[in-house]
């Protein structure tokens, strides 16, 4: 318990900045929605004249319009998916390869701490953050559809299953990261790592709408959690879903074995 | 009893030699010393006892435990100061400690404090504003805080004034004499005669001797620099010298003995200036195992 105790601490304040800037962001959305709502027939209209490959980079092809709050939203949430993916993943790369980096493996691990200890104290630390995190996402999206809707209708389970998918999602990224942090020897900017994998995932996913292909949607969680697909079904894409558990299990798994065996050098 | 069994140790870091067939044994309540130059692989060694490194071949039992699959039990009773200490650069020294003591079964509230006042270590400031010489006392407070039975010291005094690595020896002295085996590299032969019981010596990776301090305690060597105009090389062919070199103005020499001896024989020289020191490990076994 006390390494998680430690680890969550070191948390506290990251959260807090990504919790605000998410419901910010938001926020700062939904304040223009009413004017998207007013007119829905030019809206949609508008919307028609622009390039469909544009559109489906955009994951506006769900067939939500963009007038409705679903739909709306579904545009939105992308912007809050690539900030759920930045800080997912910098917490990824962070958590198993920061004491290293810092040079306090030396004090961590000569305490009489299994490293299986270690390793799930510092997994659900990270988790615990970024549940906190979807918690105030939710709180802004709800908040924030309230405040701004103006009238107009949504539906709170369909929105529900979406803020579920962010569990997974984070999941993935969080994850992932861990395993590709205990694979390479050191990791020497946690930033640049997570900025990378992020919008990589990102850029792939745009990339698969537009030009097709299967496999390239396969790996990107983008694909595996499409807020359009979700809003519109109140489901997850099976299929994709399920990769995407696939992954994560994986990942969490070797990355467990790897860091079991690791050698940990001195400077 | 042997408190640290170590049964023909490797470990290659790929191709890299770390250490090779390293088997000795350390007794309970001894001051154990391991020495060999930088390089050699005596932190390899600690660090594959401690399990934070994995060996490639044979094994290592402490408390007649495997270190490696009883690693997190056989802890509890270690006491570990590497030679460069990190630490949470945020916290509080008293965090630190406080969180140091959370991993161990005791209550180390009281030892923690009494450690502290020793060291003369204020606890109520931050990690990142200690001097180095400060965070190596958070170091010793915290590998000591919970009265380890095996107490492991990676070139323990390196960053340490003469005053404070007196008193860091003292505090080890007096927990040896509680009953801690005391296990403790080093590259500088007078601290480990000052100290050990036994010791092993270790270079390149191997081990080339297990001795009783008894049998190296006569050896003194120094390293002595004279410098004059007029030096006169036979005047510094007495006893005990070795491996004299002349050069304009400077004669540079190996001296093994009486210390007395060897001024009273200089002293009739007209010296400009000499300067005595403690010669580095490699040269010593240079001489010692010619």
């Amino acid at each position: 318990m006390n390494i998680f105790m430690y680890e969550l601490k070191l948390y506290r304040k990251s959260v807090t900045i990504w919790s605000i800037s998410i419901i910010a962001l938001l926020s700062m959305f939904m304040t223009f929605y009413s004017n998207f709502a007013v007119d829905t027939a030019m809206m949609d209209l508008l919307l028609e004249n622009y390039p469909k490959e544009l559109l489906k980079a955009l994951g506006m092809n769900s067939g939500l319009s963009l007038s409705s709050i679903a739909g709306y939203l579904a545009f939105l949430f992308t912007f809050v998916q690539i900030c759920l993916a930045i800080q997912s993943s910098f917490y990824g790369f962070q958590v198993l390869s920061v004491e290293e980096r810092e040079l306090t493996a030396d004090f961590l691990m000569t305490k009489p701490a299994s490293r299986r200890r270690i390793f799930i104290s510092k997994f659900m630390a990270a988790f615990a953050g970024l549940l906190t995190t979807t918690i105030c996402t939710g709180i802004g999206i709800f908040g924030s559809i309230l405040l701004f809707r103006d009238g107009h209708p949504f539906e709170p389970d369909k929105i529900f299953v979406l803020l579920s998918s962010i569990v997974f999602f984070q999941l993935f990224f969080l994850s992932v990261g861990m395993l590709i942090s205990v694979m390479i020897k050191k990791i020497r900017s946690v930033l640049s790592f997570s900025m990378a994998l992020a919008f990589g995932l990102y850029i792939l996913s745009a990339l698969q709408k537009i030009i097709g292909g299967k496999i390239l949607g396969i790996i990107t969680p983008f694909n595996h959690f499409e807020a359009g697909y979700i809003l519109k079904q109140g489901k997850y894409d099976t299929v994709q879903a399920a990769i995407s558990i696939g992954i994560i299990i994986v990942s969490l798994i070797m990355s467990y074995i790897l860091y079991l065996r690791r050698n940990i050098h001195s400077l | 009893m042997n408190v640290i069994e170590i049964n023909k140790l490797s470990k290659y870091y790929g191709k890299a030699r770390g250490i090779i067939d390293v088997s000795f044994n350390v007794e309970e309540g001894e001051i154990f010393g391991f020495i060999g130059p930088n390089g050699a692989g005596k932190s390899t060694t600690i660090r594959t006892l401690l399990s934070l490194i994995f060996p490639t071949s044979g094994s290592a039992t402490i408390f007649g435990k495997d270190c490696i699959k009883y690693g997190p039990e056989i802890r509890q009773e270690i006491g570990y100061l590497p030679s460069e200490v990190f630490y949470y650069d945020k916290m509080k020294v008293i965090d630190l400690l406080k969180y140091s003591a959370s991993f161990y079964k005791k209550d180390c509230t009281k030892r923690t404090h009494e450690l502290a006042e020793i060291m003369g270590l204020d606890l109520k400031r931050r990690i990142e504003d200690l001097s180095y010489g400060n965070k190596k006392k958070v170091g010793i407070v915290q590998g000591l805080l919970h009265e380890p039975k095996l107490i492991m010291l990676d070139e323990p005094t390196s960053g340490l004034d003469p005053l404070m690595q007196q008193k860091f020896f003292d505090i080890i002295a007096e927990e040896n004499k509680k009953g801690a085996t005391v296990f403790f590299s080093s590259h500088i032969l007078a601290e480990v005669q000052a100290l050990c019981n036994r010791v092993a010596i270790i270079k390149e990776g191997s081990i080339i001797k297990v001795e009783d301090m008894n049998t190296l305690g006569d050896v003194h060597y120094k390293k002595v620099i004279v410098k004059g105009d007029q030096l006169n090389e036979s005047g510094f062919s007495f006893e005990g010298v070795t491996e004299r070199k002349a050069e304009a103005g400077k004669i540079q020499f190996y001296y093994n003995g009486d210390i007395n001896r060897m001024i009273k024989a200089i002293s009739s020289e007209k010296i400009q200036d000499i300067l005595i020191e403690e010669p580095s490990l490699e040269e010593i076994f240079m001489h010692y195992y010619k």
